[in-house]
């Protein structure tokens, strides 16, 4: 079993959803985001999304453009950030890692050998912002063969006709981008979820993560009453800009608390 | 619609949207559902008659087609060879080509019952052509543009203005048509159900390079009359500059089959290919994914993307259509590159010759001209697009030539 299934098996055997909290590598700096990644694994993250910087990222709002122009001046590199997982697999084995971006750093490196560095890095699963399904045969094969998993989005303009060819393919969870938006901006209400989410569960087994405009451990409590595991990114790094690490994983432990104590009304 | 003829250039792009390797449909999955609606769309407009009819009309009675072929005379003595023709579409309305693409997609907008349209601008051209028929349809419009585009490009933001368009100025990144193209994006990704997005170029993720290539294909379909009606026969060699290549790939495409034109586009080499301040993507770049398509781009040994350079904001993107790509790949077209002090040379040239301002963009084009005529024969054909006129360039080209205005 894959590190990210397994994690969701044991979370299922307790009735709790995840919380995968977001750190964009190298916003401001190396050290610093090796202090979240090691921090959140201790502060309740049940997996970990690592930001991969890229000069142009379309579905992203402000924040993370933001973050991904500072992790870019601070020298970041799709190679630097294997390296960022790799010594973080020196001292955690068993967080799983998935490392979000878009598809140019991918192709410049190559595919093939991408896949290989990072699952010998030790990442668990992939995001490729923007390679819809229609695109994926480009990343799936070497994907499978390192055994990596291919996370798909779900946007609520997916219909249901599309739902099963979407998620053909995919393996690990399943990330539902609950808006129609860029990252941190607006937040689905729980009414919204309610509708939704079983629109997926309906052609899907994997477990079904929750993310864009999810910012608060209240928002976060909602999102797992009805998924399985929420996504926060945006909020983390408005608060490591104001902030400092410590304060950042404050809100960790605050949004597992939420997380972990949700009433789950769905599953 | 083309007739599907086998062995021909013009049959692409494929089913998956794509010429040879470069195109395809690189989005989010939020997009990806109103790309395909937008291609069932478009490709239904090109089965009906009435569709190519109406816009027809349009561009007869509204933009002033068929734009005018004109044989540059002084120009040909003065470069002492080829025979020079340029296709006019400065002329048209609005004073560029990018009106032929914006009345085509505002068109399938209202067929498809989208009622806000949104664009990206880097020269305002676009900007400018698409708030026109944001006005004549009565259609709310938002512009994006770099704010260093804003304030180079003074005028035509004014007119935006004046059309009743939001200009939106973009300063992520260089704050220029890239950057423009990220946030029209993010804004479409947000209004998914009412928003049409009028791309200016022959690029983004398909169906956008087929749809803006066949708008524009009246340059090379008007311009191969023209020339057989005024020589009889067709040039030896087509000419256009390139920035994401619309007006280029409008002029070429009829040419594709005529395997003896000789097929030219000009990107823009700003300081110099070997000053890193360009935006010649097909001579310094390589091939990767921005903006939904697979195509060159000037990017870093990271894939992060490179800031280009030129004195034209019109050719300043550091990618290119994935069509060009292709035709470069391939070899059918030749793609060569001109900077900033050659174009303002031909820019004066043009003026000075043939009481034409050209824009910046086409000034490229016609410095290249001025390379090659001399060496050609007298009886030989140059045919160049003249694709916008330089009104809107008069202030950045006298603060080049050391002028106060």
């Amino acid at each position: 079993m894959s590190r990210i299934a397994g994690v969701f098996a044991g979370l299922k055997a307790q009735g709790r959803a995840a919380l995968i909290p977001f750190v964009e590598a190298y916003d401001p700096n190396r050290e610093t985001s090796l202090a979240l990644l090691r921090g959140m694994a201790e502060n309740g993250a049940d997996i970990i999304e690592i930001g991969v910087p890229f000069t142009d990222p379309m579905a992203d709002g402000p924040t993370i453009q933001a973050a991904g122009r500072r992790a870019l001046e601070a020298g970041a590199s799709l190679a630097g950030v294997l390296g960022l997982v790799r010594e973080f697999r020196a001292s955690n084995a068993h967080t799983p890692l998935v490392l979000m971006g878009y598809l140019n750093p991918i192709l410049s490196y190559g595919v093939a050998r991408f896949c290989a560095d990072a699952a010998t890095a030790g990442v668990d699963g992939l995001i490729v912002v923007d390679l819809p399904t229609e695109e994926a045969d480009l990343l799936l094969p070497d994907a499978a063969k390192n055994e990596l998993d291919v996370i798909r989005l779900i946007a609520p303009t997916t219909s249901d006709a599309r739902l099963p060819l979407v998620l053909a393919g995919s393996s690990g969870f399943v990330y539902y981008v609950s808006i129609t938006g860029i990252t941190g901006t607006r937040t689905a209400s729980a009414a919204d979820l309610a509708r939704d989410i079983p629109r997926i569960r309906a052609v899907t087994n994997l477990p079904i993560a929750v993310g864009f405009g999810v910012r608060t451990p209240e928002q976060a409590a909602v999102v797992a009453q009805h998924a399985d595991a929420a996504i926060v990114a945006s909020a983390l790094i408005e608060k490591l800009c104001k902030s400092d690490v410590a304060s950042v994983l404050a809100d960790v432990a605050a949004l597992a608390a939420g997380v972990h104590g949700a009433v789950r009304t769905s599953v | 619609m083309n007739e599907i003829i086998p062995n021909s250039l013009r049959n692409g792009p494929d089913g998956r949207g794509r010429f040879g390797e470069f195109g395809g449909r690189f989005v989010a999955e939020t997009l990806m559902p109103l790309i395909l609606e937008l291609e069932a769309a478009y490709e239904a407009a090109k089965a009906d008659p009435s569709f190519q009819t109406e816009l027809d009309y349009y561009l007869k009675h509204y933009v002033g087609r068929p734009s005018a072929l004109w044989f540059a005379e002084r120009l040909t003595k003065e470069l002492g060879g080829a025979k020079i023709y340029f296709k006019r579409d400065e002329l048209n309305h609005t004073g560029a080509h990018k009106i032929n693409n914006c009345l085509g997609q505002i068109l399938l907008a209202r067929r498809m019952g989208k009622t806000r349209i949104i664009a990206e601008t880097g020269a305002g051209q676009h900007g400018v052509a698409t708030a026109t028929v944001c006005a004549l349809f009565g259609l709310p419009c938002t512009v994006y543009m770099g704010a260093v585009d804003v304030e180079r490009q003074k005028p035509n933001v004014f007119r935006m203005k004046l059309l009743g368009a939001e200009v939106i100025p973009v300063s992520s990144g260089a704050g220029t048509l890239k950057d423009a193209m990220n946030d029209a994006m993010r804004d479409w990704v947000a209004n998914v159900r009412d928003t049409f997005y009028i791309i200016g170029t022959a690029a983004g993720p398909h169906p956008y390079p087929a749809m803006v290539r066949d708008f524009q294909c009246v340059i090379g379909n008007e311009a191969k009359a023209q020339l057989q009606e005024a020589e009889g026969r067709l040039p030896d060699v087509a000419i256009a500059a390139i920035g994401g290549g619309s007006n280029a790939i409008g002029l070429f495409h009829p040419f594709l089959d005529d395997a003896g034109v000789r097929l030219i586009g000009v990107e823009a080499a700003g300081h110099g290919l070997d000053s890193g301040e360009h935006a010649a993507s097909l001579s310094r770049g390589r091939p990767g994914v921005l903006h939904g398509n697979r195509t060159y781009l000037l990017q870093n040994e990271d894939g992060q993307i490179q800031e280009a350079h030129s004195i034209s904001a019109g050719l300043d993107y550091p990618g290119i259509g994935p069509e060009h790509s292709w035709l470069h790949d391939i070899g059918r077209v030749e793609y060569v590159a001109v900077t900033d002090k050659e174009a303002l040379a031909a820019f004066q040239l043009c003026t000075r010759t043939e009481g034409i301002i050209p824009a910046l963009e086409p000034s490229h084009a016609l410095a290249h001209v001025a390379k090659i005529a001399g060496g050609m024969d007298k009886d030989e054909i140059v045919l160049m697009n003249l694709c916008g006129r330089g009104d809107k360039d008069i202030f950045a080209v006298a603060q080049h030539l050391g002028v106060e205005l």
